[in-house]
């Protein structure tokens, strides 16, 4: 009796101990996911008690929609321009973070407060940053002899002030990551380059980002991610009326996560439908994910 | 960690709520035990100092105010209502989203079985009638305040570009919209740099508002693209932005806000519930705002109900409390703490509300105003997208303000897009 239950201990307490990460991600992760997948099958009002099977009907209703494109080119564009400068200035600021400082935690602390700083409170003063007629960055323009620009008009002034906002938020945290990998390459490598006359640039080029190049692509596949579902900033940069569902009256900046609550939360509340954008968006981000394990993959090969 | 929880979010997000599924508790109160009543509501209702007025007459009782914006208080509500748990006991509800739950009544108590049915004559018959459902079998809310409509204009701006700025004579400018828009030519002509509305949306729904039908027929049709009223506001609503009249400003942004202190605009469309929000944004413009009264007579835009959703388990006490807040005496308090407008017609003939004014509002006579307006107002048939329909016709409005479309391309896409709202 007690070597059965020494014997069970041993080999079922393993999984025991890992269980609540399992059971947690059944409920809050593969259930979802699930059910999700389930009503997008329907043609599912959230407050109409039958719900009747439509197959992949809300898919091809929207895939044919005009509007859908729309949010998905407002996001790939807004994911472009808050991505790329933003992965090239945490690069910069890792790199000065990294090298020699007086008070080193100070600075590499202050690179993270943008990001403990609520999303709602960065969105609200960005918003009147670039506000049309009272806003700081349009009182500098028409100081400078430049025209006034009505930010949330245009498309590309629209994703330029998002992405801003993007930026501002996480490329401090990014820095952090990469600076954690700048850590690990050798100092002798900068010491030789060093003697050799090479200039802090060189050494950025030609030494640090070949050696983090995995780092690299894990925020690269981060940030992505995240750019895929912005929400907050283009919903709260509308201001709180009409135009934070549909970003802007010719939905210049309406993106995947807003395109999804339109159809979820107004417009008669269609769930079905705002489930079928979940899973496309799902597998985007899949898709995303896949094109980063294959360029690691090459990566680690061509070592 | 970060990626992984990311890559959750969006189904989290949407099917959360759902999984996390009925679980309330069964308990039954009994007699006088203590009963906690929550309350939701979106922006201050000034029901504050009622709660405690309330408690004194009723010890057991303790209420409970949770407050979120206009979006997020209907939308958790929407979710609420779907998973089956999570709504307060009481939960206010706008115009604007109600017309979609009389459509589907079942997740409501039905009011006329707690006893609602003698109270009929407290309200404007139309704002009883917003709260039935489709059958009118079942009743969901019971009203707080209508929006009657005014128009607040600048004292200053309109002295600077010549116009009178006495509000009886500013009435007699505009009896009708295509008088209002004739003197919007009149103020653009001289002050052309200032702007004589701040949005032309308002107007639009404004002038729809008042008409006899609006954006649905009495069967629940949408009739946008035939309804000739519709199509007469559109028209004028094009003509004021063409002459340059409209400051275009989205409402409820920061730039939006600043406007009415910096007095970027002239005049706006004002439902007695605006003027707190002119009130609080305009802090040092006081005695430059003034009202008179709106073209074409009179209408209602806004205004709310409470309503008590099924999943509540006290809904005897919960209904004792909303017929206590919702009658004629504490709405009358409401109205002179908030500016939100009775929808009791036996306080319209109450000195003490006739003849409210405010100094912020150079003394307008504030309660004369808007009662002329709520007692003027012709009920209009309101559809399950009612507010839908008017954001579709919003934005196609300010594509032409922001110069992304004609007036005819916008119009086609505001019916192609209704439309698919059907």
């Amino acid at each position: 009796m007690r070597t059965w239950l020494y014997k069970a201990d041993t080999s079922l307490s393993p999984y025991v101990y890992i269980s609540p990460f399992f059971i947690l991600f059944a409920v809050f992760g593969l259930f979802p996911l699930g059910y999700t997948a389930w009503v997008s099958l329907h043609d599912w009002s959230l407050l109409a008690d039958e719900h009747s099977f439509v197959g992949l009907g809300n898919y091809s209703a929207l895939l044919a929609d005009p509007y859908f494109w729309n949010a998905l080119r407002n996001t790939l564009s807004i994911l472009a321009l808050s991505t790329i400068p933003q992965l090239i200035l945490a690069l910069i600021l890792a790199h000065l973070v990294n090298r020699p400082l007086r008070a080193k935690t100070l600075w590499r602390l202050g690179l993270l407060l943008p990001n403990v700083t609520s999303v709602v409170a960065v969105v609200v003063i960005f918003s009147q940053l670039f506000g049309r007629d009272f806003g700081l960055i349009n009182w500098l323009l028409e100081s400078f002899g430049l025209g006034r620009i009505d930010w949330q008009a245009g498309v590309a002034s629209s994703h330029v002030a998002i992405a801003a906002m993007i930026t501002w938020r996480w490329t401090g945290y990014n820095a952090l990551i990469f600076l954690a990998a700048m850590q690990a390459v050798p100092k002798e490598l900068y010491e030789s380059a060093t003697l050799d006359g090479a200039t802090a640039g060189q050494q950025l080029r030609k030494i640090t980002i070949p050696s983090i190049r995995p780092t690299v692509i894990f925020v690269v596949i981060v940030s992505t991610i995240y750019g895929l579902q912005v929400f907050a900033e283009p919903q709260l940069f509308a201001g709180g009326g009409p135009n934070g569902i549909i970003g802007g009256p010719d939905r210049q900046f309406q993106t995947l996560t807003l395109y999804m609550y339109e159809h979820g939360f107004n417009r008669g509340f269609e769930f079905g439908y705002a489930s079928a954008t979940a899973w496309v968006m799902f597998g985007l981000i899949v898709l995303a994910a896949a094109v980063n394990y294959l360029i690691t993959r090459r990566i680690r090969s061509s070592r | 960690m970060r990626a992984w929880t990311r890559r959750l979010l969006v189904p989290i997000m949407v099917t959360g709520l759902l999984a996390t599924a009925a679980c309330g508790s069964d308990e039954q109160p009994t007699g006088n035990e203590k009963i906690t009543l929550n309350v939701a509501l979106f922006g201050d209702f000034g029901f504050k100092p009622l709660y405690e007025e309330y408690s004194k007459a009723h010890p057991n009782i303790t209420v409970k105010e949770r407050i979120s914006d206009y979006a997020a208080h209907h939308q958790s509500l929407i979710s609420h209502l779907a998973t089956g748990s999570g709504a307060a006991d009481i939960e206010a509800v706008e115009i604007g989203y109600l017309s979609s739950f009389t459509a589907t009544p079942n997740r409501f108590h039905n009011l006329l079985d707690l006893g609602a049915g003698s109270l009929e004559s407290q309200w404007l018959p139309w704002k009883w009638q917003q709260g039935l459902s489709t059958d009118k079998k079942t009743l969901i809310g019971l009203g707080t305040d209508v929006g009657g409509m005014a128009m607040c204009y600048r004292t200053d701006l309109f002295k600077a570009a010549g116009l009178p700025t006495d509000r009886d004579v500013v009435s007699k400018l505009w009896p009708t919209w295509d008088e209002y828009v004739a003197t919007g030519k009149k103020y653009k002509a001289a002050a052309p740099k200032s702007y004589f509305m701040e949005a032309s949306g308002n107007m639009f729904r404004a002038m729809v508002e008042q008409a006899p039908t609006g954006v649905y027929d009495d069967a629940d049709k949408l009739i946008v693209d035939s309804n000739a009223s519709v199509r007469k506001a559109w028209d004028l609503t094009v003509d004021a932005i063409a002459s340059g009249q409209s400051a275009k400003l989205a409402a409820w942004t920061p730039e939006w806000s600043a406007a009415f202190g910096k007095g970027t605009f002239a005049t706006i469309v004002c439902p007695a519930w605006m003027t707190a929000y002119i009130e609080t944004n305009a802090k040092d413009a006081a005695g430059k705002w003034d009202i008179a009264a709106v073209p074409g007579g009179a209408g209602s835009m806004g205004g709310s109900h409470l309503a008590l959703p099924k999943q509540g388990k006290n809904a005897q006490a919960a209904y004792d409390l909303i017929k206590w807040l919702t009658a004629p005496e504490q709405q009358k308090k409401i109205f002179k703490a908030t500016g939100n407008f009775p929808s009791a017609p036996s306080l319209y003939t109450d000195p003490d509300l006739t003849g409210f004014s405010k100094p912020f509002f150079n003394n307008a006579p504030l309660g004369k105003i808007f009662t002329a307006s709520a007692q003027a107002v012709q009920p209009q048939h309101q559809g399950p997208k009612q507010g839908d329909v008017f954001n579709t016709i919003g934005a196609g409005l300010g594509r032409i303000e922001q110069n992304k479309q004609s007036p005819d391309d916008a119009w086609k896409q505001v019916l192609s897009d209704v439309a698919k709202l059907g």
